[in-house]
């Protein structure tokens, strides 16, 4: 176990060293979600109660897309060199490999989310101070569901022949309860007067549990030729 | 270039079947590489060189038979069996472009639980001659350079088994004398050195052994002097 994390943590610097070095995954995620909560705002113009009802589904369908097109990337990179083997050849538990770029993916799309959350505030004049612990949480549990699922689908997809399509064809309807359960849980959290979804929060715990155990046991399958 | 601290390992391929759909890319491949054996396997393009070397280095799992490692001392090797791991050079690097060659072999060298990785990197980087450009990104790097960088990573573990996968692809013929004479040294050191070549060179000089396959089979296994350059050369013995 302690070999799988030493590995894990080797692995996640090295995908933080790379992608701050070339900054593609976060500087396109950033552009996409800012575009999309622009332009919405812009042409619909919601009012405060709009935004506390449509604002949270609008946010994570963002988020949603924006990961698909981070995502794609994850394991498409590792066939350049053929470095995913030799990945493969260098740690003893290739849940290692899993756990990385899932804990860099989810890093990705949270810092993504918390510098998007103030200009979503500003732009559709919903409060986001009040609650923002709360907020904390549901984005990283949300975003981990999103990650899991998603790394496990890119290690699939990028095996494929029509692997640019095939990911969010995978991806969208897999994630559409992460979608609704995250919504709905900040949806209670951005309106006048908020709550905690505990249900929500609950759901999103089991499902990022589940894709977890179901990856440390199954993902060395992924990565075979 | 490589103090051994495990002893010779060999290599035994039993019935070694490989299928990728309907097609056979290996057959029934059954043959035996004794510890410190210098072996070349030789056949025409897609013949299944390289996806016995895949197998031996354990990336790609046999369909069917059995894939073997005689001497390997797993208890020696803080039972994870990683050092006891052959090191695989392909066709590509195997490394990433956007790291320095330092980063790169202290990255793998940790992997691997080696110690005191950054030292070992940088005897690795003295020996391959690439000191001077340890700071580079491998993207910087010629043909040659990624070629030396490629054998240095599958050197970092300190393996008792080598896979070489066409090493002269890319150097020249500098790269080539300084490559078959580190081979000569590994061997010499006891290394069991597996090798997929084209026809005759100054590393094919090296061998001890040839074997060819041809349709995922092997069809010739000789180790005479004259059968040997005839299977390199893909005549038949």
């Amino acid at each position: 176990m302690a070999t799988l994390f030493a590995n894990s943590a080797t692995l996640l610097g090295k995908e933080l060293r790379t992608e701050f070095r070339s900054r593609e995954l976060l500087t396109t995620t950033i552009v996409f979600v800012l575009m999309v909560v622009v332009l919405f705002s812009f042409t619909f113009d919601p009012s405060t109660a709009e935004s506390r009802r449509f604002g949270p589904g609008l946010l994570w369908l963002a988020f949603l897309f924006a990961a698909s097109l981070m995502l794609q990337p994850c394991f498409l990179r590792e066939q350049n060199n053929d470095t995913l083997s030799s990945l493969r050849l260098a740690v003893s538990d290739p849940f290692a490999i899993f756990l990385a770029k899932v804990g860099a993916n989810t890093l990705f799309l949270l810092v993504t989310e918390l510098l998007m959350l103030p200009i979503f505030a500003v732009l559709y004049n919903v409060p986001v101070l009040p609650e923002l612990p709360w907020l904390i949480v549901v984005l990283f549990l949300g975003s981990l569901g999103i990650s899991v699922a998603g790394t496990a689908l890119s290690a699939i997809s990028a095996q494929a022949r029509m692997r640019e399509l095939l990911l969010p064809l995978l991806l969208l309807p897999l994630l559409t309860p992460v979608l609704v359960a995250s919504t709905e849980v900040t949806v209670g959290l951005m309106d006048r007067e908020p709550s905690v979804q505990w249900k929500g929060i609950g759901f999103l715990v089991v499902f990022d549990l589940v894709f977890l155990t179901a990856l440390w046991l199954f993902g060395e399958y992924l990565l075979e030729e | 270039m490589n103090s051994f601290k495990l002893p010779p390992t060999g290599l035994r391929f039993e019935k070694i079947d490989k299928r990728y759909g309907g097609l056979y890319a290996l057959r029934r491949v059954t043959f035996e590489i004794a510890p410190g054996e210098c072996v070349v396997l030789a056949g025409r393009n897609g013949s299944g060189k390289t996806t016995l070397l895949r197998v031996a280095s354990q990336i790609v799992r046999p369909t069917a038979g059995k894939l073997s490692f005689p001497g390997r001392d797993t208890a020696a090797t803080g039972g994870n069996g990683l050092h006891g791991r052959p090191g695989y050079v392909a066709h590509t690097t195997m490394v990433y472009d956007e790291l320095t060659a330092e980063e790169n072999l202290v990255f793998f060298a940790k992997l691997q639980n080696v110690e005191q990785p950054v030292e070992r990197a940088g005897e690795l980087l003295r020996e391959v001659g690439l000191i001077d450009r340890r700071t580079s990104p491998v993207r910087t790097f010629s043909r040659g350079m990624r070629q030396r960088i490629a054998i240095a990573r599958a050197l970092i573990h300190r393996p008792s088994v080598l896979l070489f996968d066409e090493p002269a692809t890319g150097l020249d013929p500098t790269g080539i004398a300084w490559l078959a004479n580190s081979l000569r040294e590994l061997n010499k050191a006891g290394c069991t050195i597996v090798m997929s070549l084209h026809g005759e060179s100054e590393i094919s000089t090296l061998a001890t052994r040839a074997v060819r396959l041809d349709a995922g089979a092997v069809v010739d296994d000789t180790n005479s002097g004259a059968s040997l350059r005839s299977i390199l050369n893909f005549g038949v013995a």
